[in-house]
């Protein structure tokens, strides 16, 4: 059994399954935009939505990780236990599921990190596919992460009347299990065979958006290092650091003490950073490797487009949108591309 | 299947990744009125287990972490302790200096990929250092002197700002006087009292004869030293393979991740920080 399916009026009923047994994060309203949260009322639930404001990495990569507490006088961890609560991330679009699969090959790179990876064990996820644009920022087409591949526990499609649930691990067995609520499907190949035919029509619905083929970005970074874009961008950039905080691929930290008002002790911590950040790159003695907004632009891109390519084989932008709809500068991650697109064609 | 997925909820064991181990001083010498030599042993007796080139994040809980270039030779007399010379510039480096004997502190370490040993080992070695660039490559230095018959020529050129602001003042005394050691030391100004050679480091370099064919340049001191060091070696007919650098960065957590020390694709602190001219020369934000 590969597939159940659900009456879409059941949906609720399956959340509050879900609840009895795990804490559920799933994307609710917030005024009028989305977020991931901790649902109370499976109807929250909006599975209708734009992508969130930040992606589901803070829940495992936390912009605040303690990494160990300390007492005073003492120079070793006092511990360094993490407790992750059983979760279900409930309804991530494959464009946040690829970006928390790129995380995750980054934190299992030796040394792999104990902290995402407890996190990444204890969290199921349940996906939803796209089976509309949500906006002209998205990238999911040019970056090949409009249907789901792998990196989750359920996929749920809206094939019209009904949803249709795949199972792809044991884990989302587990979750289905016996649960009456869902439907058996009599003849898996004819669904398989409807899901594929029902994602090749979706993609018409989707325009393409970067003027550059997937198989060409790489090939495009590969001659842009020096490119005068970067000094476009890095002329209306502000250094504010929104793009890297909502992006589901950036990873960069920094480590910070908190010492308790008592002075008794305190704990050690794993924060968010920036590399958009004006002292990123400083060294002690002031030098600073990355002085510009250009040069530091040019990072960002270049670790979505090239330098993880070099790394890990893959590219670090899922397309998800997120860095041009939250820049304050209007920086469009489309826009630069295609700039880049265009004069790596006329070098040619 | 539910209540084994309920069972995940587990801990991670202490003594992790990011844990530093405790460690204590056991001497300390201000050596100049910045930069302050700490030797340190774990308090498990272990010994550090280095090679020269590496680097430790230090701890000081409340304070903080700093990645410190280690000073010491893992050949020294005393493997129970190790060494390491830190300038005072910041927050952490401020509290770091204000520790004496008997002080603890955490370490974390060694990390990242040490000076190229085994490819040195048969040739001439030509070592150039400037300002706080000596501090790791001291490690080298008293490596190669330890295992001395195992290196062909080694020369060692230093440059510093003044006669005040050389580290290591009693080594050096040491490395002039060995007979099988070619040494010469420059200041950029001079004071009074100061009889030796006035320049930047590059004026050292007509003096210096070299076998190309079986020479490495180890190179460690600022960017701006880099750019004319490796202009020279190059003239003199280097190739760049044959030109070891170390390079400063802001590690922030020595393992690869954290994304402050990376140029490009690299990452120092596990690719490097020492690396040949050859690889870095591609590298844009490197020099």
């Amino acid at each position: 059994m590969r597939y159940v399916s659900l009456q879409k009026d059941k949906l609720p009923q399956f959340v509050n399954s879900l609840q009895k047994k795990y804490k559920v994060v799933a994307p609710v309203k917030k005024e009028n935009l989305f977020v991931f949260a901790t649902i109370e009322d499976p109807e929250e639930v909006e599975l209708d939505y734009m992508p969130t404001i930040l992606p589901p990495k803070k829940y495992f990569l936390p912009q605040h990780e303690k990494l160990g507490s300390f007492v005073k006088d003492n120079v070793a961890m006092a511990d360094t236990n993490i407790d992750v609560e059983p979760t279900v991330l409930f309804g991530a679009h494959t464009c946040d599921i690829e970006g928390i699969e790129c995380l995750d090959i980054v934190f299992h790179d030796t040394p792999a990190d104990p902290y995402f990876g407890r996190r990444k064990k204890s969290i199921i996820i349940i996906g939803y596919e796209c089976m509309k644009p949500c906006d002209e920022y998205s990238t999911c087409v040019t970056m090949d992460t409009l249907n789901p591949r792998a990196g989750y526990d359920i996929m749920i499609t809206d094939i019209g009347d009904k949803y249709i649930l795949y199972i792809n691990s044991p884990e989302g067995m587990g979750i289905i299990g016996k649960n009456p609520i869902f439907g058996k499907v009599e003849n898996e190949r004819d669904v398989k065979t409807k899901l594929l035919k029902l994602r090749e029509d979706k993609v018409k619905n989707f325009k393409v958006q970067i003027d550059a083929d997937y198989k060409e970005l790489n090939k495009i970074f590969g001659t842009s290092y020096n490119s005068k874009t970067w000094q476009d961008v890095g002329k209306r950039c502000v250094s504010c650091g929104n793009c890297t905080a909502v992006c589901p691929t950036c990873y960069c930290f920094d480590i910070n003490d908190e010492v308790k008002l008592d002075m008794s002790g305190g704990k050690r911590e794993r924060v968010w950073d920036s590399c958009q950040l004006d002292e990123f790159a400083m060294v002690t003695g002031g030098e600073n490797f990355r002085k510009e907004r250009s040069s530091r632009q040019r990072h960002r891109y270049y670790r979505k487009f090239d330098y993880s390519v070099k790394k890990y084989s893959k590219f670090f932008c899922v397309g998800c949108g997120r860095c041009t709809r939250t820049c304050m500068a209007d920086i469009s991650l489309i826009e630069t591309v295609n700039e880049l697109a265009k004069e790596h064609k006329n070098a040619k | 299947m539910q209540s084994k997925l309920l069972k995940k909820e587990m801990t991670i064991p202490a003594d992790f990744l990011y844990s530093p181990r405790a460690a204590t001083i056991v001497k300390t010498k201000q050596m100049t009125a910045n930069e302050k030599f700490f030797e340190i042993k774990f308090d498990d007796g272990e010994p550090l287990g280095h090679e020269p080139g590496q680097f430790i994040q230090l701890s000081i809980f409340g304070i903080g972490e700093a990645p410190v270039g280690i000073c010491s030779s893992p050949t020294k007399e005393d493997r129970s302790t190790f060494e390491v010379c830190v300038r005072k510039v910041g927050t952490f480096t401020n509290a770091l200096h204000k520790l004496d004997v008997g002080d603890k502190l955490g370490i974390r370490g060694p990390y990242g990929r040490g000076f190229p040993i085994d490819e040195l080992k048969g040739n001439d070695v030509l070592i150039v250092a400037g300002g706080l660039g000596i501090v790791p490559l001291r490690s080298l230095i008293n490596f190669i002197i330890d295992r001395r018959r195992d290196f062909g020529n080694v020369m060692i050129l230093l440059g510093c700002k003044g006669p005040k602001d050389r580290l290591f003042t009693d080594d050096m005394k040491e490395w002039e006087r060995m007979l099988n050691i070619n040494y010469a030391c420059t200041v950029d100004r001079a004071d009074p009292d100061w009889k030796g050679n006035v320049g930047v480091i590059t004026t050292l370099m007509p003096g210096v004869h070299i076998d190309k064919n079986r020479t490495y340049a180890v190179v460690v001191g600022p960017p701006i030293m880099y750019k004319f060091v490796i202009a020279e070696l190059l003239k003199k007919g280097l190739s760049e393979n044959q030109i070891i650098l170390s390079l400063e960065r802001r590690m922030k957590c020595g393992l690869g991740k954290c994304g402050h020390c990376q140029i490009n694709s690299v990452y120092v602190c596990k690719d490097g920080p020492t690396f040949t001219y050859a690889e870095l020369k591609g590298l844009g934000e490197a020099l």
